[in-house]
């Protein structure tokens, strides 16, 4: 009986193919618009959690913003934070960036070197494939010595660049570290850089202080704790905090994070609009359905056709439509998802979820708003349905 | 005996505003087992009323009704549908084929609201068909056969769910002469078999082929009798031209 009914439906479904596909146009638009709005929001929030994880969602970033040359976080100050509370904060690296022509014989590289210390590398979670990282022993002495990802390394040495020296602005710098490659060693890359000991890149840009730190706490749990105490070390030794500030990128990530959300959330709202609208549709054509099939429904009652025969099969019917309609939507979401994925750089799917809900939801407008025109059909009375021409 | 269907004082009352119709007025009918009854009037005569409960598609106001001994009083439209399904066959002017249906899903249509099974469905239909002749037509959609051929799918439909009473509702109206006196030859046919056939028709030509006549004018039985009997079939012949359907008004007492 039921598949019976389900072989009715489709019967009726093509039978009226251009009627049936302007009826399911609106829930196609609205499924597809759903789906390739899910799948490129999913897409964007798990882009932006990566592109915070690459950092460290751990990281907290502490800048001084030092137009008088008054003010200073000594580097001794946050050592003895860092040392004082082990449970809290992982470690710490001051950071000076200074800028870098590079040369190396005929060959050179404009680029940017940035001065840190010895626990720099191993909180960023580089790894040194070749050589050594930079040591304490390096920070102390003013060595000028320099750790180098594989795009510098194969720029100007092609790749056998260990023990060779460079020059970074005039002075020699010896290779002591070459880091694994981790973006195919390209231009402007993570592959693209220059470490030095911070010491020696502070002498250089002629300044004895130093406006930026990075400190990782020990996991994402202590992130706000360790906030807390490098705000607390900032105000003692700056006071002003027009003067600092201090951002845990957790924060960011999170803020972010849910903009992203309830951006997608208007959005989606605003698909299903459409969907309600698609509804309306298939109500409208099923009670013009209805009204013309009023014969066939008087002839199928004659025969013994009880309500719910009639009512089952106009359900039916409309529920085809839309589901119909909702896994033409889903193709297109995908496939409009994934093209502007490509389009985007960006690594964009469909989450098996979203479909899930979409076909489910696409079937249940279907049954809700079908079930009013069966309904409809459903209480004819078979002699005035009979005599209906 | 219990006769199939017994129709005592029926009425069948319209209401419309102030006034109401008398659609029946007190009609009293026996009709047995194997019997070829017509029921014949003029449109507005109150026989298709009379048909319409016959068939269960409509109760009486007043009066009681019984179909092969069992009373068909206030039930659901479901009910009613259910003993349409068990113990009546349609045949309508129009056929009434679904367009969309082949001619085999046609047939099995009253089997499958009855619950059968798929394969029992197809062997019943197929049977009906072949009684009619159509076997071979199975396959077909209703707008590739004439008019002649859809009444007879028509008729195998009827036969089909093996109901007691067969309702023939001016079954030759849409066909020629000639298709139409074969259409009737073949129900003569199915009543020597043994089916009762009740025919509702306004032309007496078409009445003359039954075994009894029951003429209806204003909801009243003026005629109940053997078609030998009925002067009007004997005078005149063809008579009565197909006018819209209106009841006729008969003041309210």
């Amino acid at each position: 009986m039921l598949w019976k009914c389900f072989k009715m439906a489709i019967n009726s479904v093509i039978s009226n193919k251009m009627r049936s596909l302007l009826t399911m146009l609106g829930i196609i638009i609205g499924i597809t618009a759903v789906i390739s709005l899910v799948s490129l929001m999913s897409g964007l929030t798990s882009e932006v959690t990566d592109a915070f994880e690459e950092v460290g969602i751990e990281a907290i970033s502490v800048t001084l913003t030092d137009r008088a040359d008054t003010i200073e976080l000594p580097v001794e100050h946050v050592d003895e934070l860092a040392q004082k509370y082990p449970d809290i904060i992982k470690g710490y690296s001051p950071c000076v960036t200074m800028p870098a022509y590079i040369k190396d014989g005929t060959e050179s590289i404009t680029s940017s070197a940035t001065g840190v210390n010895e626990q720099y590398i191993d909180l960023y979670g580089y790894k040194i494939e070749y050589g050594r990282n930079i040591t304490y022993i390096d920070v102390e002495r003013m060595q000028k010595v320099c750790v180098i990802g594989t795009y510098i390394a194969k720029e100007l040495f092609d790749g056998d660049a260990l023990g060779k020296t460079l020059q970074i602005t005039g002075t020699p710098y010896k290779v002591v570290g070459i880091i694994e490659e981790r973006s195919d060693s390209e231009k402007d890359s993570d592959d693209d850089c220059i470490y030095v000991p911070y010491t020696v890149a502070a002498h250089t840009i002629h300044s004895s202080k130093i406006s930026r730190y990075i400190v990782y706490a020990t996991n994402q749990e202590t992130v706000e704790a360790a906030e807390t105490l490098i705000e607390q070390l900032c105000e003692k030794d700056i006071g002003d905090d027009d003067y600092y500030t201090v951002i845990a990128m957790k924060a960011i990530a999170e803020s972010l994070t849910t903009i992203l959300d309830s951006m997608g959330a208007v959005l989606i709202a605003i698909a299903a609009i459409s969907l309600v609208v698609a509804g309306i549709g298939i109500m409208n054509i099923m009670l013009v359905s209805v009204t013309e099939r009023t014969r066939e429904i008087g002839i199928r009652k004659s025969l013994g056709a009880k309500q719910r025969d009639i009512l089952s099969q106009f359900i039916m019917e409309a529920g085809m439509l839309s589901c119909i309609g909702g896994v033409i939507g889903i193709m297109f979401g995908s496939l409009l998802a994934v093209g502007a994925g490509k389009l985007l750089d960006m690594n964009v799917l469909p989450t098996p979820a979203s479909i899930v809900v979409s076909f489910t939801v696409s079937a249940a407008i279907g049954v809700f708003f079908g079930f009013m025109p069966a309904k409809k059909a459903a209480a004819l009375n078979p002699i005035d349905a009979l005599r209906y021409d | 005996m219990t006769p199939l269907v017994e129709l005592k004082d029926v009425y069948k009352i319209y209401k419309m505003g102030d006034t109401s119709v008398h659609a029946l007025d007190g009609i009293s009918l026996t009709i047995e087992k194997g019997e070829f009854v017509a029921i014949v009037g003029q449109s507005g005569s109150g026989k298709s009323t009379c048909m319409n409960i016959i068939g269960c598609l409509d109760v009486a106001t007043k009066g009681t009704y019984k179909l092969n001994g069992r009373k068909i009083g206030n039930y659901s439209q479901d009910e009613l549908a259910e003993i349409r399904n068990k113990m009546l066959g349609f045949i309508f002017q129009q056929y009434n084929l679904i367009p969309k249906l082949t001619v085999l899903e046609n047939v099995q249509l009253p089997l499958l609201y009855a619950g059968m099974r798929e394969s029992e469905q197809r062997r019943r239909a197929l049977a009906s068909l072949e009684r009619v002749g159509l076997k071979a037509k199975a396959g077909n959609y209703p707008s590739q056969l004439s008019g002649g051929q859809q009444q007879r799918v028509s008729i195998a439909r009827a036969l089909a769910g093996e109901p007691s009473v067969i309702l023939a509702d001016e079954p030759t109206g849409a066909l020629d002469s000639r298709t139409g006196r074969e259409v009737m030859m073949f129900l003569q046919k199915l009543n020597r078999e043994g089916n009762t056939i009740i025919l509702v028709t306004h032309d007496n030509s078409i009445a003359a082929r039954a075994k009894r006549i029951v003429r209806i004018t204003d909801g009243r039985i003026v005629y109940d009798g053997p078609v030998e009997g009925d002067v009007t079939v004997m005078q005149m012949h063809g008579a009565g031209e197909e006018a819209p359907e209106d009841e006729k008004a008969k003041g309210a007492t």
